[in-house]
């Protein structure tokens, strides 16, 4: 079983480095990653870049982008700076979108381990929590989650994770029924392993790569409900970001469309990116189905 | 007479089926919002200014929220089986009145969104499917994925710029012209008006999916043997690609449309805001803010009625479609 076990290792790994390659073969997943390492760059120097709170009128309001060096994308009604919101406000979008994937993925695998792995009874039930899950319309049902527990980063985090586990469950569970049947798990369970080793250590490396592909995705999708929260003013109130910049902007969308538009650049690139690393990662995670996407 | 048989078998599945989760979701949404800090007697004591303790007693005990929250639930399911959603305590009348008012508005935004998605969807898809590897499909594969990352609200207030603000075409806002008092076909194109924008902005994300579905289901189908035949058999090229080609990839494609009303409606709480559209989603948005919880939760449950009706609809569409699928 010690060689088989290195030869799956061996194997495994020489795949990955193969899936690396590939997905650094491809141009528009290093465009996207380089623009995504930059906003993270970005986000991460925040501090750096503009020391003061992006929230204090710096400027004269209604400043337009180019009409003052010193303010390269304008300033808004307040006099804020546009282009210190936008800096701040990635923060936001970067540390929901990933926090909120990691919490929907860990639930989701979690549930859809245990459904898919056990089966029966305890299946029956957890496809049952799923279904009353993906029944109810997610935005509506993340609305009330965020409305009721008060917006703030945390709160909003845990909502938009609560609306996106069942994708990854499903998933999930559909991966661990198939594995389950396979050799290796029946050798697994021979050598007397626990379930909990078969599960996390046996099982779920080999379900990885479609739940990858999800993550990045998710990702994407979290940033857009983080947006279309803070516009609606269901934001965290005292961080901006680019959702609420947006919001902000609407009474004066027919005079200065210009602070509509910016934010909007910023999320529509963000997550433009994440889902090409998604595509492309599909690609060189399964090399045979590529040609049909 | 088979045939209808099969049909029925898949129905009753998918209303026994139906029935636990209603009932779930029902007692989750109850004790989800019966967990949240503040009552509509706060809210409303919030805006009269201040509020005697014993006003605030009244008001409970008049809106039925001064007794334990099992009871409250039971009362609940009670109504419900008299097919009741409960009153209003914001607007005093019934809930099923104030959410009448709004359906419509929303179910004719989201068709016109989903007829909008589909349409253009499909034509995407085939036009990428029929041109795979070469530069349209590349450029349009690169138009999908970036209608798939715009968010619908902002898109929704560009649009409003663009075709409202600087090209004065299109209303900004709104399901009709107010005090207008148009009639017969002037009134419905003024409604067919107020309703490209909102429905386009709804649509977009839509619009990607289903490209990328199509595109996908074409090449599949494209590649199966009675497609060669008919190519060999001498028909006209665009005969094969309408008719046996897209005819068949279209199975797929109708299948998640079903499973997509219900991000349709989420997005449509979005949307209605940027559009003042006074429909379902705005008023779920509404009632959260003043703890409205009896409309909240008649909206949340005729939400997921909806969803269930569409799912039902499409897995007879599919039987019905496609005589392989049979009962599980």
């Amino acid at each position: 079983m010690t060689t088989t076990t290195t030869t799956e290792v061996i194997a495994s790994s020489s795949g990955s480095w193969r899936a690396v390659r590939a997905f650094f073969r491809n141009p528009a997943a290093v465009l996207a990653t380089a623009f995504l390492v930059f906003v993270t760059i970005v986000a991460l120097t925040a501090p750096l870049i503009y020391p003061e709170d992006p929230l204090s009128m710096v400027a004269r309001p209604f400043l337009w982008p180019g009409q003052n060096p010193k303010f390269l994308l304008g300033s808004d009604s307040l006099g804020r700076d546009v282009a210190a919101g936008l800096v701040w406000g990635s923060r936001i979008s970067l540390v929901i979108g990933i926090a909120a994937m990691a919490l929907g993925v860990t639930i989701g695998i979690v549930v859809g381990a245990t459904a898919g792995y056990f089966g029966g009874r305890i299946d029956d039930a957890l496809v049952r929590l799923v279904e009353i899950f993906q029944t109810t319309p997610s935005f509506l049902m993340l609305v009330v989650l965020v409305a009721i527990a008060e917006p703030r980063v945390e709160s909003i985090t845990v909502g938009i994770a609560l609306v996106t586990w069942p994708t990854i469950a499903r998933l999930v569970r559909a991966e661990f029924r198939s594995l389950r049947e396979k050799d290796f798990v029946t050798a697994a369970r021979g050598l007397g392993y626990g379930h909990l080793r078969i599960i996390f250590i046996e099982i779920l490396p080999n379900a990885l790569p479609p739940i990858i592909v999800t993550s990045s995705v998710i990702v994407a999708s979290a940033i857009l409900m983080e947006s279309a929260l803070s516009f609606m003013g269901l934001g965290d109130p005292n961080r901006i970001s680019w959702g609420s910049m947006i919001g902000a902007s609407r009474e004066t969308l027919r005079t200065a469309w210009y602070l509509t538009a910016i934010p909007g650049i910023a999320i529509v690139l963000t997550v433009l990116a994440l889902n090409m690393i998604g595509d492309a990662l599909n690609d060189a995670l399964n090399p045979r189905l590529s040609g049909e996407r | 007479m088979l045939e209808n048989r099969r049909l029925l078998r898949v129905l009753r599945r998918t209303v026994v089926q139906a029935v636990p989760t209603i009932l779930g979701i029902i007692v989750l949404n109850f004790l989800l919002l019966k967990l949240a800090p503040g009552d509509a007697a706060d809210v409303m004591a919030g805006e009269f200014g201040a509020a005697t303790e014993e006003t605030m007693v009244m008001l409970r005990q008049r809106f039925g929220l001064d007794v334990p929250v099992l009871q409250q639930l039971l009362a609940y399911l009670g109504n419900l089986a008299q097919f009741s959603l409960g009153q209003s305590p914001r607007y005093g009348m019934p809930v099923s009145e104030l959410i009448g008012q709004r359906l419509p508005s929303t179910l004719m935004l989201m068709g016109m969104a989903l007829a909008i998605a589909l349409g253009i969807g499909i034509a995407l898809g085939t036009a990428m499917a029929l041109t795979a590897g070469r530069w349209p499909d590349r450029v349009l594969s690169v138009v999908s994925l970036i209608f798939y990352s715009v968010p619908g609200f902002w898109i929704g207030l560009m649009l409003i710029v663009l075709f409202s603000v600087k090209l004065g075409w299109l209303p900004s806002g709104g399901q009709e012209t107010i005090g207008a008092g148009l009639t017969g076909i002037d009134y419905v194109l003024d409604r067919l008006k107020h309703m490209i924008l909102p429905a386009t902005s709804l649509a977009l994300f839509y619009v990607a999916i289903y490209g990328r579905l199509t595109r996908a289901a074409v090449l599949e189908v494209a590649s199966q043997d009675y497609v060669r035949t008919a190519a060999a058999k001498g028909l006209p090229p665009l005969a094969v690609t309408l008719r046996h080609i897209v005819r068949n990839a279209l199975l797929p494609v109708t299948t998640l449309a079903g499973i997509h009303l219900g991000g349709i409606l989420g997005g449509a709480v979005v949307v209605e805001t940027v559009y003042s559209w006074p429909g379902l989603g705005r008023l779920a948005f509404e009632s959260v803010m003043r703890r409205d919880f009896n409309v909240l939760l008649g909206v949340l449950l005729l939400s997921s009625f909806l969803v269930i009706i569409a799912n039902t609809l499409v897995d007879l569409l599919h039987a019905w479609l496609d005589p392989r699928v049979e009962v599980r």
